[in-house]
């Protein structure tokens, strides 16, 4: 069974690793969420060449898994003179996967909005602009929460793979113990626990929200 | 009375298939034009080109003296001068029925909040919906949804009036209730091209109807001219598609 | 760059071989997956209480566990609770099964009750009887709808069984390891070439069913 005394005595080091795992975690879905934006803009605007770009950064870093891409920009980067922390690295790996995520999400939340949103809006007389963020976006954005929200719990469930670079996450910190120690059956514990406080809130929370937004605009 | 919209030598095409075929039309200030016509005749398609949303291959119009079509700068502020209400309501379904009457007057015509209200809700009351202010689209019937977005069009102050089908959307029982709306405007003298099915309303309303057919104007004249003395065959053929014989 | 080292010896033929116990290992999942999510989603749809509470448990764990935490706690842990060893590789299966079951199972679930009553309605109007509703009518729409988010599953698994290498797995991340470590001398700048390689692979393992999956849904959008 399990003794409480040394999940006690664990909870430091797991407390450290768990504010680390989240710090990265949401700095790493608040540069996915900038990345996004700007991408599905790019492509929602037909921006000329970036449009392309885009296009291509979509399609590599959806089709490839994170641990390879921080593999990549950790340890390959720095062979061609691009050397950056294990923390950094983490932020921009969650942030350009996450990115690819949340571009698409936009993108389709944007082009579900019927053409005859625009045309009532240009009728009244408005501009491109004012159409855009006064009708186009805030539909967009309702219909696309839903997809963003799985979005966000898929980065912060992906942030597990982060021990790979050497940083000293969860996943570290209980094999590490699990190593040292084989108290296995506490470490895990520990594991399951500190997930569940990170996502358990941001599962509920996301799905009332996406309710009621939902609610608001569309009525069921 | 004077001219206001002119229309001359309309011509528009989707790809090869030509859907206005030369339309010469000019409507006088306080007109109430009804036009009529087979399904895919055109009819929809030339009163989206009044307002630029279809740009056109030949011919012009104009407003007073500003072309709105073929397309260009001047265009976006004539079409702030004519106002259109389409079939699907169209309501934004992220805005109260009060910020979808004012955002239009708040953003375009930099109004101010406070007096763009005040004229609202007296437009509200006038169509007998002033309760619904703070409710969301999706929670008024169609026929409301419609007289909402009527009053949406009035708030931009529009010289020219464009109905495109608005009732065909609508259960038999509310129709009225839009069409009695759009009655009591042209009794303002307010100048108005309809688009409709309904002939007993378009008899009611038009001081001029027009009948279009493979993208022409084929008869136009007073009520009594086209449902009474129809000239045409085509017309003739059109308007017995509303009767039944046992 | 580093590039020399893949043409040294079997090393390319090595990293491939890597990819390729991956792909084995998801090809495995991914048809347990399939299969029992078809039949736990189908379950899912009813409307016993006792059913619908479990189910949502499950879905719900599979929703907030990270896939590496379930490794963990079936490789390390079952070792411990039950004293019995598990292979890494099968431990692997089971955990990507048990995670896709539930994904799979939701794709069901949702697609089956995407299909509006009308369609169940008139069918019954025409006199067809429950069996054949299904069958002529229900089923051939869900299939539709299921056939391009399974494919999208495929994708997905593929890039989830990376995490194998963190228990010790020999697959291609494992193997370029390996490669980066015999060539330190002659080509300290391998792990450029190595990692920008499996990069490579991984993506031309997965693009392709992500692209089929996007031309099935665009082909069978009404």
């Amino acid at each position: 069974m399990m003794d409480f005394e040394i999940i006690n005595s664990y909870i430091p080091r797991f407390l450290e690793a768990f504010r680390l795992t989240i710090t990265i975690g949401w700095l790493g879905i608040a540069l996915a969420f900038v990345v996004g934006i700007v991408v599905a803009f790019v492509q929602h605007f037909h921006v000329p060449v970036l449009t392309a770009i885009a296009k291509v950064y979509i399609e590599l870093f959806r089709n490839t898994p994170l641990l390879v891409q921080l593999f990549f920009i950790y340890f390959g980067l720095p062979k061609i003179g691009f050397q950056i922390s294990a923390e950094v690295c983490g932020v921009v790996g969650l942030g350009l996967l996450g990115g690819s995520y949340m571009a698409e999400s936009i993108r389709s939340g944007l082009e579900a909005i019927p053409p005859s949103q625009t045309e009532s809006a240009v009728s009244l007389g408005m501009t491109k602009p004012q159409l855009f963020w006064n009708v186009i976006l805030p539909q967009a954005f309702t219909i696309s929460l839903p997809a963003i929200m799985a979005n966000v719990i898929f980065l912060l469930k992906e942030t597990s793979v982060f021990s790979a670079i050497s940083l000293m996450d969860l996943m570290f910190t209980a094999k590490d113990l699990i190593g040292l120690y084989y108290n296995t059956t506490e470490c895990l514990f520990m594991l399951v626990v500190s997930y569940t406080i990170m996502l358990l809130p941001v599962s509920l929370v996301g799905r009332l929200a996406e309710k009621k937004v939902r609610y608001r605009m569309f009525g069921d | 009375m004077d001219e206001i919209l002119k229309i001359e030598q309309l011509k528009k095409s989707f790809d090869d298939l030509s859907v206005l075929d030369g339309i010469d039309l000019s409507v006088k200030k306080g007109e109430v034009v009804v036009i009529v016509g087979p399904s895919g005749c055109g009819k929809s398609t030339f009163l989206r080109c009044l307002n630029g949303l279809e740009d056109i291959q030949e011919g012009r119009v104009s407003l007073e003296s500003e072309v709105i079509n073929p397309v260009s700068k001047s265009t976006v502020n004539a079409r702030k001068k004519i106002g259109m209400v389409f079939q699907s309501y169209d309501l934004f379904p992220h805005k109260t029925i009060l910020q979808n009457i004012t955002l239009a007057p708040m953003k375009v015509h930099k109004r101010k909040k406070a007096e763009a209200e005040g004229e609202a809700l007296q437009l509200l009351e006038r169509v007998g919906l002033v309760s619904k202010k703070d409710n969301y689209p999706r929670q008024l019937s169609g026929g409301q949804k419609q007289r909402v977005a009527i009053v949406r069009a009035l708030m931009m102050h529009p010289e020219v009036l464009l109905f495109d089908e608005v009732t065909a959307a609508l259960d038999p029982e509310m129709v009225r209730e839009v069409l009695e709306v759009i009655l009591s405007l042209a009794k303002e003298g307010r100048t108005m091209l309809i688009v409709t099915h309904e002939m007993a309303f378009a008899k009611a309303v038009a001081d001029r109807i027009i009948f279009m057919d493979g993208g022409k104007i084929i008869e136009q004249g007073t009520p009594d001219d086209i449902f009474e003395h129809p000239k045409t065959e085509r017309l003739q053929s059109f308007l017995k598609t509303f009767t039944y014989d046992r | 760059m580093g590039f020399e080292v893949l043409l040294k010896g079997q090393n390319m033929a090595r990293l491939i071989e890597g990819l390729g116990v991956a792909l084995r290992i998801s090809a495995i999942s991914v048809s347990v997956s399939i299969f029992l999510g078809i039949v736990l989603g189908v379950v899912m749809t009813s409307k016993n209480p006792v059913v619908r509470f479990v189910s949502a448990v499950y879905l719900e764990i599979v929703r907030i566990m990270p896939q590496m935490v379930l490794l963990f706690l079936v490789f390390f842990g079952a070792t411990k609770a039950l004293g019995l060893r598990i292979e890494a590789e099968f431990a692997s299966i089971l955990v990507f099964s048990f995670w896709g079951t539930a994904e799979m199972a939701d794709l069901v679930r949702g697609a089956v009750k995407s299909i509006p009553v009308i369609q169940y309605e008139s069918s019954e109007a025409l006199g067809l009887s429950r069996l054949q509703t299904y069958v002529y009518v229900i089923l051939p729409q869900v299939v539709r709808r299921l056939i391009p988010l399974s494919i999208n599953l495929i994708t997905r698994m593929i890039k989830t069984t990376s995490l194998v290498m963190m228990i010790g797995i020999v697959e291609v991340l494992k193997v370029g390891q390996q490669i980066i470590e015999a060539n330190r001398k002659s080509s300290p700048n391998a792990a450029f070439a190595v990692f920008a390689t499996i990069f490579v692979l991984y993506f031309f393992a997965c693009w392709p069913f992500s692209c089929l999956s996007k031309y099935l849904e665009k082909k069978w959008e009404n």
